[in-house]
């Protein structure tokens, strides 16, 4: 009887220091749950993304994590599908101790749980993408459309074909064809593009293009017939090559072209061949080699940890994306601890104020090894988006070059007046009350 | 109409002939299995995707020349084409034409992930060699626009039409091919093959989805999307016959030429963006008229 008081006791110990240590271990990891797509129609793009995404954080976690917090993930593949996407979310946003951060990459996703992260006190990240009226935190106080957002790209586009035509007043009587994928997408430019077509006096010709976009001969036969100044790509997918390809086809100048960010990647220039040479697009990432791709290069895929299978693909635009992402969760995190805790693991709800109090200047990015990668950010309740700057590169047929040395920004105050109105309809519209939460 | 104007309709109607020639080849692969197994092949778009990405992946990994990656290709689409008959279509022999249509529906998808998982999902080149620029002597004499490549894809196509043509009805397996179209049972009870029939039915749409997958990945690049034209060709399909190889021809002419006139001329007055679906509320009213389509054979029932 005493034996087996004393082995039931033993047994009893073991069991409690076991769940103890589990404990303590999960208090030092946070979760991100990670919503890839790498089949499907756009796994290219995503493959390269999520890649940066997860190396980034291995680079972290080798270097002792976030003040010795590790980051733990999983992945559910979406193949870019928004129902699949919300299921992923419902699916993985309790896992390691719940969700801190999402990042879905799919303005279909992030559209379809904006409401769900709200309640479950998860922010979410949309980098260049996602609804533009989102940058005020005081509506949407868990969505961050960190960097810059599609309406501060459409400014800076106008504010760039400006100044390449020697000046803002210089647009009067052009002619700027809009060359958009047939989607929400592809519209979400019209009010910034429409009002600066009234205020500087060019003729804005709107061209849809239905998806997928593989065929575009009768709208570039448009273009030609209407002999523009300029045409803004505004294409996803196999657009975007089709569209450069057919520019050549009909004779129009890849220097007269230019793309969103999202027509911007080698995934889109490579299968165009030769006719990408001379093409320019809007970029938040200033094309080129980092300290910190090296470091992952050495540490991560030295220790066989990379997530690309290609290597040669480290340091490409969706990479360098993925990256970007990585250091803004890692700095939003950094400085919540500030608040919260140094070495704690930290709860989304504490995580989102990381994130409206982000600053990482040029001083910072350096320190980081990204001297100059994104624009500096700078966040607040107010300006979620942080930033709203840009660069153009420009395809050599090779690679991406900055074709603008420094960041571009458009009309700042224009769109923040967009923004505080098309929130505060959405505000009235969802009967919330605007505030700033602590 | 003035001269200018005249060019400009002469250069969108040689666009969408040209395209309309592209989309056709796409519905040949189609056409050719429905004609002999009275399967409408979902699966067809994955195909080309398949074919196009195995040689563009064995030229890009093994760092091959097209002129040794196409014959691998061709091989594997044959093997390809085979297997399907044998392991997915043979068990299903007798059953129901929608057990055999939901059967290629999964097919897609296998396919599809296949073709990333041995290949990888980077988006990749294909260079034939063919420049996708206009024909200048063309423009500086006519004023029209017409991309090389565009002709020369048509000139393929024509060949492929040609050897099908040839296949079907000077050589023994031709006329297998149509006894077991016309009538299997018949076809068994004289003795032809019928599995190896299909087999040759289904690794002859594979050749077809392959030069296919080699033009329009020639052009569009080689990635996921290629699955997508498949969509164009289905009204292609309704409307020149599902059972007819001149029927797709026609039909992709009359799509390609009518969905670029619409977009040009009728789409803005509407907003632009309408021939995405142009063709299929064409393909629509003609079934209306003739639902066999124009080639098609007239199906005749006892009730």
């Amino acid at each position: 009887m005493k034996f087996r008081f004393t082995r039931l006791l033993a047994v009893s110990a073991v069991a409690v220091t076991t769940a103890l240590s589990g404990a303590l271990a999960s208090a030092q990891e946070q979760f991100v749950p990670i919503l890839s797509y790498r089949v499907g129609p756009y796994a290219s793009g995503g493959s390269g993304f999520f890649g940066g995404m997860i190396d980034y954080f291995n680079l972290v976690n080798m270097s002792g994590g976030i003040n010795g917090v590790k980051i733990t993930w999983e992945e559910c593949e979406t193949e870019y599908n928004a129902a699949r996407g919300v299921e992923c979310y419902e699916r993985l946003k309790k896992k390691g101790g719940g969700a801190t951060v999402v990042e879905p990459l799919s303005t279909g996703i992030a559209y379809g749980i904006l409401d769900r992260v709200g309640t479950d006190k998860i922010p979410m990240t949309t980098l260049g993408y996602g609804r533009s009226d989102a940058a005020n935190g005081a509506v949407f106080p868990y969505v961050f459309p960190l960097l810059t957002s599609y309406w501060s790209q459409a400014a800076a586009m106008v504010k760039y074909l400006g100044d390449k035509s020697g000046g803002l007043d210089k647009l009067k009587g052009k002619k700027i064809v809009h060359l958009y994928h047939d989607s929400a997408f592809g519209k979400e430019p019209f009010p910034v593009l429409e009002a600066a077509s009234k205020q500087y006096g060019f003729d804005l010709v709107k061209i849809p293009v239905p998806h997928p976009g593989n065929e575009q001969n009768s709208q570039w036969l448009q273009i030609r017939q209407a002999n523009p100044d300029y045409v803004i790509l505004w294409g996803w997918g196999v657009m975007n090559a089709v569209a450069v390809k057919t520019a050549a086809r009909v004779g129009f100048p890849r220097e007269k072209m230019l793309g969103v960010w999202w027509a911007g990647s080698e995934e889109d220039a490579i299968p165009a061949g030769d006719a990408a040479k001379g093409y320019s697009t809007m970029t938040y990432n200033t094309p080129g080699n980092y300290p910190v791709l090296d470091e992952i290069r050495k540490k991560v895929y030295g220790a066989k940890k990379g997530n690309l299978e290609d290597t040669s693909r480290i340091g490409s635009v969706y990479h360098m994306r993925g990256v970007t992402v990585g250091i803004l969760y890692t700095e939003a995190v950094k400085k919540a601890q500030e608040k919260y805790g140094k070495g704690k693991a930290l709860t989304g709800e504490q995580i989102r104020w990381g994130y409206e109090n982000l600053n990482v200047d040029e001083a910072k990015q350096k320190t980081l090894g990204a001297a100059g990668m994104f624009p500096p950010i700078k966040t607040s309740c107010q300006d979620h988006e942080g930033s709203g700057a840009a660069k153009v590169q420009v395809w050599d047929g090779k690679a991406w070059k900055a074709l603008t040395p420094n960041w571009i920004t458009g009309d700042r105050a224009a769109v923040q007046k967009m923004v505080a109105d098309s929130s505060a309809k959405y505000a009235a519209d969802a009967k919330i009350t605007p505030g700033c939460m602590k | 109409m003035d001269i200018e104007a005249l060019k400009y309709f002469a250069t969108v109607l040689a666009a969408g002939l040209l395209t309309g020639v592209m989309y056709a080849l796409v519905a040949l692969g189609f056409v050719m299995i429905y004609k002999a197994s009275g399967v409408f092949n979902f699966a067809q778009g994955a195909m080309v995707f398949f074919a196009a990405l195995t040689v563009a992946g064995i030229s890009d990994k093994f760092g091959v020349s097209l002129w040794i990656a196409v014959p691998i290709g061709v091989v594997v689409m044959i093997v390809l084409g085979f297997l399907i008959e044998r392991i997915v279509l043979r068990p299903l022999v007798n059953q129901h034409e929608i057990t055999l249509f939901m059967a290629t529906i999964g097919l897609t998808f296998f396919i599809e992930g296949l073709a990333q998982l041995l290949w990888g999902s980077t988006v990749r080149t294909l260079d034939l060699g063919i420049q996708d620029v206009p024909f200048k002597w063309l423009i500086d004499r006519t004023g029209i626009l017409i991309s090389q490549f565009d002709l020369i894809a048509a000139g393929i196509c024509g060949l492929l039409v040609a050897a099908l043509a040839l296949l079907f009805n000077k050589t023994k397996i031709g006329r297998a091919l149509r006894a077991v179209a016309d009538d299997h049972q018949a076809a068994l009870t004289v003795g032809i093959p019928l599995h190896y029939v299909w087999g040759v039915v289904w690794a002859v749409a594979g050749f077809v989805a392959l030069v296919a997958g080699l033009l329009w990945g020639s052009r569009n690049g080689v990635q996921f999307s290629l699955t997508f034209v498949a969509l164009k060709a289905l009204p292609v399909l309704i409307l020149g016959g599902f059972t007819s190889v001149p029927g797709a021809i026609v039909g992709g002419l009359i799509i390609g030429a009518t969905e670029k006139l619409a977009e040009v001329y009728i789409g803005p007055f509407v907003g632009g963006g309408i021939e995405g679906w142009f063709p299929y509320v064409l393909a629509l009213l003609f079934l209306l008229v003739r639902p066999e389509g124009l080639f098609g054979e007239k199906i005749i029932r006892r009730i």
